[in-house]
């Protein structure tokens, strides 16, 4: 098996063996970046030299018998966390002169278990997207077809992964930011608990609905990331102060005894047939594996999106107010006046899907229509994740798609906003309730990967994950790569 | 709820954004389906649910009052467009 | 037609906290700019606040002193709007659960008559930073030290009726939130200033007349001065068949007048909504009973005690309970005297407080302690200088000439009470007044005082006076 198209979890291991430096392999991925997989448009920040600094000194803390699971594999962050140093862009024109002062909380996290960060991943703009296409820095291309979409908003972070040019990418998902791209790229990403993994550091989308996570090849890889990112830090109010299990350790238990519920709401219109035989195919397995279904309703779902295209646009209306031309970021020309300075910075330094999210968000907090708007949808949110709750007496697990097609074309989509939010269908509730979620890869529709979504209640990220890698155990889809990137 | 051009200019102001004359009929026809689209909600009944604004219900934590912040000015203002005497500088406001 | 005011304030109390109410950043006050603002009160991109425990304890010590409830469970709000001097676009405050709510004050006015004024609510907050126009050209600078700074903002029922009334109520609120060490009410530095609602209505009427809001009173002469103002311009607009615009103003203390801040057109749209990078503010019962465990003695009832313990009258212990430092400050005097509280109340009210206003010093940086006074007070008392002598005494001490012995030691002012002594110079200013002394043995009494104070003059003033009076009296009449 070659370099890029292993997993973390094989690095590692050669890495311990001795088979290769974490210099070795910091330069096959540089190499992988800034060569075949400039095409993606995968990192739009490359820190090669840092890079290497940092391979070394994984080389030397090995030599030095101090070496972790993950000392000296290589990765990339989403620009969406500050980097101390080095640009943090958030995939804006705002930010495209951002040099973060300080490092974000799961950038500390990482760089203290060893990881070798080669740069940052390109997304939609302040995250707001599922196609990447809204990127100031252009779209990112899918590595299963270059023509398709790789997903959003943390695209950049799934193509960079799929295509080879790196093991391992941090995402965040606000409402199906890490799942969908992963689903849409073909490999496994997870979306921990809210309040798992700390925000401090991350830039800001919708505060109570941002949750970062691994993107990796398997559930396993997912496993070791996870225990170095998540852990207690006092600078998030909204970070819980709970132990971190050894989820890698907790990996390979059976499924017998697993209860698994089919959301009904999961399987109807709108569900792409193809997807639906790969998911029908998927559960085949588990029922192999020893789990036990069971048809559930999670009946509020088809309000998630609407709810959540208030919630997420209202939170993220305040949060990106900060970006005003005065204190870092764009700022305009020769402004006339305050408002001039505010209004053109602001309007000159996002893109059009954030000026909407921002416009719609400020709509529905104003006086006369916040009852209307975000008290309804915070209302919907009890209701929904009520559902959850209910569901989670009966069941282990939920098992559903990630996403109701495959990836779609670039440009398919950009100009119908609501159909674009639609590709969120099954992942946005998991946000609205704070639960876990977790994609893998599942099979392909015409050449596209499919994605399989695993749920689970609270916290629960050891079951998850050990019921993502029994599945990888006895399937392959994880190991398929694009053969453009091969 | 439809959106008109003036709604969309409206709106722009409060949140601080330039928007071209010319484009507000696209913004208006933008705004106004997802407006339409989260309509949906209206047809459920939540006179009895509580708002959730978090998803884990939990209290807020405290930090103990300790200066543990140390003057970092000149690294800050290395990123800031216009700064003079240690001062973020804007066009003159008149209060 | 004959008017009424209604008025209610909003006080916005700095919270004495070391750090700031979301960050690690320092409160002290007159750093360079942007000295004390970190990443947080910058609001740089992916930063997030954590609440400061001392501020949510000090909101509890102000709401258990005014038989506010404090609430279980209480929510911080962003209230959104552009300026430069808010760096996040919107202020973290609290908007429909307040943590403090539904108290009182007495406030006590000049004729004596006392007043009940509620308290609506209280909640906690963060402060803006600073716009500084002076020395630039066509710019504003901005200095975002005092960005989360906290702030209790205490706000009043529409309860007072007069500009005096507000006055009094704000001073109440001072010297209580000095009292509990929440604020350190220093007013030139803003640490303690307030908003007043103002507005008119017949007399008789129930419904309120439309309010102007004057912003950023910081000092109590300013507070007086701007509502008597807006109240003659509101009564001059209605008498003249005009309407009183809602509107916020500004006071202009060189012109001692109000004007209208510049009216933004979108009316104030703040699109609260609960913070969600904050979660609810829980507060247990035994957390409030710890609190109200601390709490120390409060004015009014410290002046009862003073009325009943040392036999003051009201308005003595009004003015000496007016500030905790002055309260103890006298407590201790009175210690140190032996329990001479008339006599300590007198010298803390007169010549102490006199010669702090004099040479603008607090009681805590005053070079005459408690025990040095009170111990010059024990010697009027046992009678070794007299009350005149005392205020040169008292002087000498201020100039840091020593305690109250040593400066009579050194100076030579112990009292004579010598009766031989008396005498001798009672005899000398009698022979060298021959004329005087014919008239006084005429009838004309009143040279009694001249015949005293020469005495006096004789013994450099250290005679006893009463004494002195009293072999004068026997020596003049013969």
């Amino acid at each position: 098996m070659s370099i890029h198209t292993s997993t973390v979890a094989e690095l590692s291991t050669a890495l311990a063996r001795g088979d290769h430096s974490s210099r070795e392999l910091t330069e096959v991925f540089l190499e992988r970046i800034q060569g075949q997989g400039a095409a993606l448009n995968a990192v739009i920040t490359v820190t090669a030299e840092q890079a290497l600094a940092a391979a070394d000194a994984a080389d030397r803390s090995r030599a030095a018998g101090e070496a972790g699971p993950l000392t000296g594999v290589p990765m990339v962050h989403k620009d969406i966390f500050c980097t101390r140093g080095v640009r943090t862009s958030c995939g804006s024109r705002m930010l495209d002169n951002f040099i973060s002062p300080y490092n974000a909380h799961v950038v500390d996290r990482l760089a203290a278990a060893g990881m070798v960060c080669m740069g940052k991943a390109n997304m939609d703009e302040f995250a707001m997207g599922s196609s990447n296409e809204t990127s100031f820095y252009g779209p990112v291309k899918n590595p299963w077809d270059t023509a398709a979409v790789p997903g959003g908003s943390s695209g950049g972070s799934a193509a960079a992964v799929s295509g080879g040019l790196a093991p391992a990418a941090t995402g965040t998902d606000t409402g199906g930011s890490i799942r969908q791209p992963a689903a849409l790229c073909g490999i496994t990403g997870l979306k921990p608990t809210y309040g798992r993994v700390s925000r401090y550091g991350m830039i800001a989308f919708a505060s109570s609905l941002d949750q970062a996570g691994p993107m990796a090849r398997t559930a396993e890889d997912c496993a070791l990331l996870l225990e170095a990112m998540a852990g207690f830090d006092a600078r998030d109010s909204t970070c819980v102060e709970r132990d971190v299990p050894r989820y890698s350790q907790a990996l390979g238990g059976d499924l017998k005894g697993v209860t698994i519920g089919l959301p009904k709401e999961y399987f109807g219109e709108g569900l792409d047939p193809t997807v639906a035989s790969a998911i029908d195919a998927a559960i085949a397995e588990y029922r192999k594996l020893g789990a036990e279904f069971r048809e559930i309703s999670l009946a509020n779902t088809h309000l998630a999106v609407p709810a959540y295209y208030v919630i997420a646009p209202a939170e993220c209306s305040s949060n990106l107010s900060r970006f005003d031309g005065v204190r870092f970021g764009h700022r305009c020309d020769s402004p006339r006046d305050l408002e001039d300075l505010y209004k053109r910075s602001r309007g000159e330094g996002f893109g059009d899907e954030v000026q909407r999210r921002i416009m719609v968000g400020t709509y529905a907090l104003s006086a006369g229509y916040y009852d209307a708007y975000y008290l309804k949808a915070q209302q919907v949110r009890r209701l929904i994740r009520d559902d959850f709750l209910q569901a989670f007496e009966d069941v282990d697990l939920i098992l559903g798609p990630t996403s109701p097609t495959a990836a779609f074309n670039i440009g398919e989509r950009s100009d119908d906003p609501v159909s674009m939010y639609l590709s969120d269908i099954y992942t946005i509730a998991v946000n609205l309730a704070g639960l876990p979620g977790i994609s893998v890869p599942a099979g392909f529709a015409d050449g596209r990967p499919v994605g399989l979504q695993l749920i689970g209640n609270y916290f629960d990220e050891a079951r998850l994950l050990n019921a993502a890698h029994a599945y990888q155990q006895v399937t392959d889809w994880h190991t398929r790569v694009p053969e453009a990137f091969a | 709820m439809s959106l008109d051009n003036d709604d969309v200019r409206q709106i722009a102001h409060l949140a601080r954004l330039a928007v071209d004359d010319q484009r507000l009929p696209e913004h208006a026809s933008n705004l106004s389906a997802i407006l339409e689209f989260v309509e949906a909600m209206s047809a459920v009944d939540t006179s009895n649910v509580d708002p959730l604004a978090h998803p884990l219900e939990m209290r807020q934590r405290l930090r103990a009052d300790e200066v543990s912040e140390d003057n970092q000015r000149e690294l800050f203002q290395g990123i800031a467009p216009a700064v003079e005497d240690g001062l973020y500088l804007v066009p003159r406001v008149i209060e | 037609m004959e008017w009424e005011t209604v008025i209610g304030l909003e006080i916005h109390a700095q919270l004495a906290t070391r750090s700031k109410i979301f960050s690690g950043a320092s409160t002290a006050y007159g750093a360079e700019p942007n000295t004390q603002a970190c990443a947080v009160d910058l609001g740089l991109p992916g930063v997030l606040p954590v609440l400061n425990a001392e501020a949510v304890n000090m909101a509890i010590r102000f709401g258990l002193a005014t038989g506010c409830s404090i609430a279980p469970h209480s929510v911080f709000a962003r209230k959104n709007y552009f300026y430069p001097d808010l760096p996040k676009g919107y202020q973290i405050s609290q908007y429909e659960l307040p943590v403090v709510h539904e108290g009182e004050v007495i406030i006590e006015l000049d004729d004596g008559e006392t007043m009940r004024v509620g308290v609506t609510r209280a909640h906690l907050e963060e402060d803006a930073g600073k716009s500084l126009h002076e020395g630039f050209e066509g710019v504003t600078g901005i200095d975002l030290n005092r960005a989360g700074t906290p702030l209790l903002e205490i706000v009043s029922e529409p309860d007072l009726r007069s500009a005096k009334q507000a006055v009094a109520y704000m001073k109440k609120i001072h010297s209580l939130v000095r009292y509990l060490e929440i604020c350190d009410g220093n007013m030139q530095e803003g640490s303690f200033r307030c908003d007043a609602n103002v507005s008119m209505r017949p007399k008789g009427q129930e419904k309120f007349g439309t309010r102007a809001e004057i912003k950023n009173l910081n000092s109590f002469r300013f507070v007086e001065k701007a509502i008597n103002y807006e109240i003659e311009r509101q009564i001059d607009l209605l008498e003249s068949g005009g309407t009183v615009v809602q509107e916020t103003r500004l006071y202009d203390s060189v012109k001692g007048e109000t004007r209208s801040m510049r009216t933004k057109e979108e009316a104030n749209d703040y699109r609260y909504f609960p913070d969600p990078d904050l979660l609810p503010l829980e507060i247990t019962s035994e957390e409030v009973e710890q609190i109200r465990a601390t709490l120390p003695e409060l004015p009014d009832a410290k002046k009862e005690r003073f009325m009943a313990d040392y036999g003051l009258s009201a308005y003595d212990a009004g003015v000496l309970t007016a500030s905790r430092d002055q309260a103890d400050f006298f407590e201790a005097v009175v210690q140190a005297a032996d329990g001479e509280a008339k006599l300590a109340a007198n010298w803390v009210m007169g010549d102490f407080s006199g010669a702090l206003n004099r040479d603008g010093r607090e009681i805590g940086d005053s070079p005459v302690s408690p025990e040095m006074l009170g111990g010059m007070l024990k010697r009027i008392s046992d009678n070794t200088i007299s009350g005149k002598i005392a205020k040169d005494v008292f002087e000498a001490m201020w100039n840091g000439e020593g305690d109250a012995d040593a400066v009579i030691e050194a100076r030579g002012l112990k009292q004579v009470t010598d009766s031989g002594a008396i005498e001798a110079m009672i005899d000398e200013v009698i022979a060298a007044n021959p004329g005087q002394l014919e008239q006084y043995r005429a009838g004309k009494d009143k040279l009694l005082g001249f015949f005293v104070g020469q005495v006096m003059k004789a013994s450099k003033g250290k005679a006893n006076p009463a004494q002195v009076n009293e072999l004068l009296k026997k020596k003049l009449s013969g």
